[in-house]
């Protein structure tokens, strides 16, 4: 077996605030093996985009992290230096942002903006870097490449700039990317078409990919496993085609419930009532138990670690071998 | 570029014609320039003639069209005061009020930008708290006590400076400077402080409040997720994209610096154009003040046009923006 090119242990991340310290991970642990996508899901607040910051050492301040560890390829990085991480970032691990009108520098050319990257990291000249400039747009599916290089980014579309944002974070052939919702914000014809780009990329490049999105379609066309998110925490973690169908965590089969069913029923249970806490009033024991429907007396004291489920790991008492009574109620109900 | 430029001294136009008008009107209505002219005594022959001489019995437009006219060509008349040519008298002071402004302007830009790059980027050092407090000073003390106080320092007590005037001077025929000279230079430091702090502390506040804002923004968290070194991020992305608000508040600035020279010129005893203005308004010097205020209307047009261009060749947005335009889509 090949060791995980990411392993994030016990990662917990605080902001300390004027009305106190704010937990905003808890104890997330998973691992990404080399070329593999895992799909993270979850609510809006859930942690997502600040377990992508951690993982790239852009965390804001004040958010720090405050226990935990981050390896990639066995090699510890959430304690490197500031300029270390940078040699880093973009070089092993790349990232694409959200909203493609709003990640390029609306001053710089596309193709400076490639050169500087493809300067920075891989000790190429300017001519060198300029033909693989042009090299990576075409990979992308830029039309007229050769020309477009020398473009501005208003003079592109969304989904074009999202291209040219891809190319950004593959040019300098990391191992790892981390995608924070990358289709989101463009326009729905096109999401398709990004999602494939990058998913073809990645497989050629043999470049792994945390990919984070509120898209099951995507999940399900792209991932290879999930996790689950909820408060800050993992809920639950496994392949994507067991969370999707067979969602073992109540907060999960919610999640895959409020979606269309993909290729096979899944059975449709009522949207999950209430909203997520907020991170100054997160309850005590597991953080769904004011939602679940299926909560009882040790939810609401007891913090559920990721448990063995069979499949997949889920953080809930219900899978707990000394709470085997409620499971099988429970099940009746899955 | 060339269809720019020519848009926007076509925009300007208008400007300069409403000054002109101001200026006419302040020539042919304020005061009575021909018993000015005429002193105590004289017939009414005298007058008539003078009058006629002057052109006053033309109707409005015709004598607007000539002031313009007259203008155009540099020709104000004679001053009431000193019975010289206005164009003279001011070709005489501009160096020293533009090597003021140009001095001024320049402390402002390049202590002003750095301190503002500097505060912008380590928000809580305690030397960006110093600067901070220190433009406080800046904004908020009048300039004629920031003169007063620099001379009192610098020149009364240490001794280091001199407190009027503008030193020796080497003139190059239709110049003369102060630069050549150590006591010019000497001369040229307590002004230029007391005239450029106030758009010293403006700019670095303004640089200052535009770093943060560009650095909170996607494309520099972007730009450091791909690795790129802070210089690069930091003088390259983040600074580039706060230079179009800086280019526009820095150019009405100069614009100021030359216009409100005034103050600093009357309290350094400055012989530049800001003094004439208000020895001639003391002695209601119509042709004088009439001349000075076209001249700073000049400047002011002049340097807007240098913003747009600035912008045009900073903004590749506002480029395409005006190709479009003028491509008629
Ligand atoms: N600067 C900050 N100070 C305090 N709390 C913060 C700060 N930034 C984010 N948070 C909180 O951290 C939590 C996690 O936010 P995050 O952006 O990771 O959510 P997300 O899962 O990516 O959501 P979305 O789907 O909306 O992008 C949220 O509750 C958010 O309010
Ligand atoms: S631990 Fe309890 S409250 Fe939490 S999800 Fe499982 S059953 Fe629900
Ligand atoms: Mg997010």
């Amino acid at each position: 077996m090949m060791p995980a090119l990411l392993e994030v242990e016990d990662l917990r991340v605080e902001f300390p605030t004027r009305r106190g310290l704010l937990t905003a991970l808890d104890g997330i642990s998973f691992a990404i093996d080399p070329g593999e996508v895992l799909g993270v899901v979850g609510e809006s607040g859930a942690g997502k985009s600040m377990t992508g910051a951690a993982i790239i050492g852009l965390l804001e301040p004040p958010g720090r992290i405050a226990a935990g560890q981050v390896r990639l390829a066995g090699r510890r990085i959430d304690t490197l230096p500031y300029e270390e991480m940078r040699k880093i970032r973009g070089r092993e691990i790349g990232a694409i942002f959200q909203d493609p009108l709003t990640t390029l520098n609306p001053l710089y050319r596309i193709g400076d903006q490639l050169i500087e990257t493809m300067q920075t990291h891989l000790g190429v000249n300017a001519a060198e870097a300029r033909r693989r400039a042009i090299e990576w747009l075409e990979l992308v599916g830029i039309p007229a490449a050769a020309q477009r290089v020398d473009s501005y980014p208003h003079e592109f579309s969304g989904g074009m700039r999202q291209r040219v944002v891809i190319a950004l974070a593959l040019c300098a052939e990391p191992k790892l990317i981390v995608a924070d919702e990358p289709t989101t914000a463009l326009d729905v014809s096109i999401q398709a078409q990004v999602i494939t780009l990058l998913k073809r990329l990645a497989r050629e490049k043999g470049t792994a990919m945390m990919l984070v999105t509120h898209d099951m379609g995507v999940i399900a066309e792209a991932a290879d496993r999930v996790a689950v998110m909820y408060a800050g925490r993992i809920a639950e973690i496994g392949p994507v085609r067991e969370v999707v169908r067979h969602p073992k965590h109540p907060y999960s089969v919610g999640l895959m419930a409020s979606i269309p069913p993909l290729d096979r029923r899944v059975e449709r249970l009522a949207q999950i009532e209430g909203a997520m806490p907020r991170l100054s009033a997160i309850p005590p024991g597991c953080p769904f138990n004011p939602r679940c429907p299926y909560a009882f007396g040790r939810c609401r004291t007891e913090r559920p670690e990721l448990l063995e489920t069979g499949a997949t790991r889920a953080a809930c008492w219900l899978y707990d071998a000394a709470s085997e009574r409620h499971v099988a109620g429970a099940r009746a109900h899955g | 570029m060339f269809a720019f430029i020519i848009s926007r001294i076509l925009q300007a136009l208008p400007v300069m014609l409403v000054v002109a008008l101001i200026s006419f009107a302040m020539f042919a209505y304020v005061g009575d320039p021909v018993s000015i002219m005429l002193g105590q005594d004289y017939t009414e022959a005298q007058r008539a003639a003078l009058v006629a001489e002057l052109g006053l019995d033309q109707p409005f437009f015709v004598q607007f069209a000539r002031f313009v006219g007259n203008a155009l060509q540099g020709e104000f008349g004679l001053s009431y005061r000193l019975s010289r040519p206005v164009a003279q008298l001011i070709a005489e002071r501009a160096p020293a009020t533009l090597e003021l402004a140009f001095c001024a302007a320049a402390l402002a830009l390049l202590v002003g930008v750095p301190m503002g790059v500097y505060t912008g980027l380590y928000r809580n050092a305690w030397l960006s708290r110093f600067f901070l407090t220190f433009s406080l000073i800046g904004v908020s003390l009048p300039t004629f006590l920031i003169g007063i106080l620099l001379i009192l320092v610098f020149s009364v007590w240490l001794g280091w400076l001199p407190s009027f005037g503008r030193g020796d001077v080497v003139d190059l025929g239709w110049w003369s400077t102060g630069l050549l000279t150590w006591s010019g230079i000497k001369a040229l430091i307590l002004p230029s402080i007391t005239l450029g702090l106030f758009q010293l502390t403006l700019i670095m506040r303004l640089v200052r409040a535009e770093m943060l804002e560009v650095l909170r923004t996607d494309y520099i968290k972007f730009a450091r997720a791909r690795g790129l070194p802070n210089r690069a991020v930091h003088f390259g992305h983040a600074l580039k994209n706060t230079l179009v608000p800086v280019i526009t508040i820095a150019g009405l600035q100069l614009g100021g610096i030359i216009a409100f020279a005034i103050v600093t010129e009357t309290v350094f005893q400055w012989p530049g154009m800001g003094l004439l203005f208000i020895q001639s308004v003391g002695a209601a010097d119509i042709p004088v003040m009439a001349a000075y205020l076209l001249l700073i209307a000049l400047v002011f047009v002049t340097i807007n046009l240098i913003v747009d261009l600035l912008y045009y060749a900073v903004d590749p947005r506002i480029r395409s923006g005006f190709g479009a335009a003028r491509g008629g889509h």
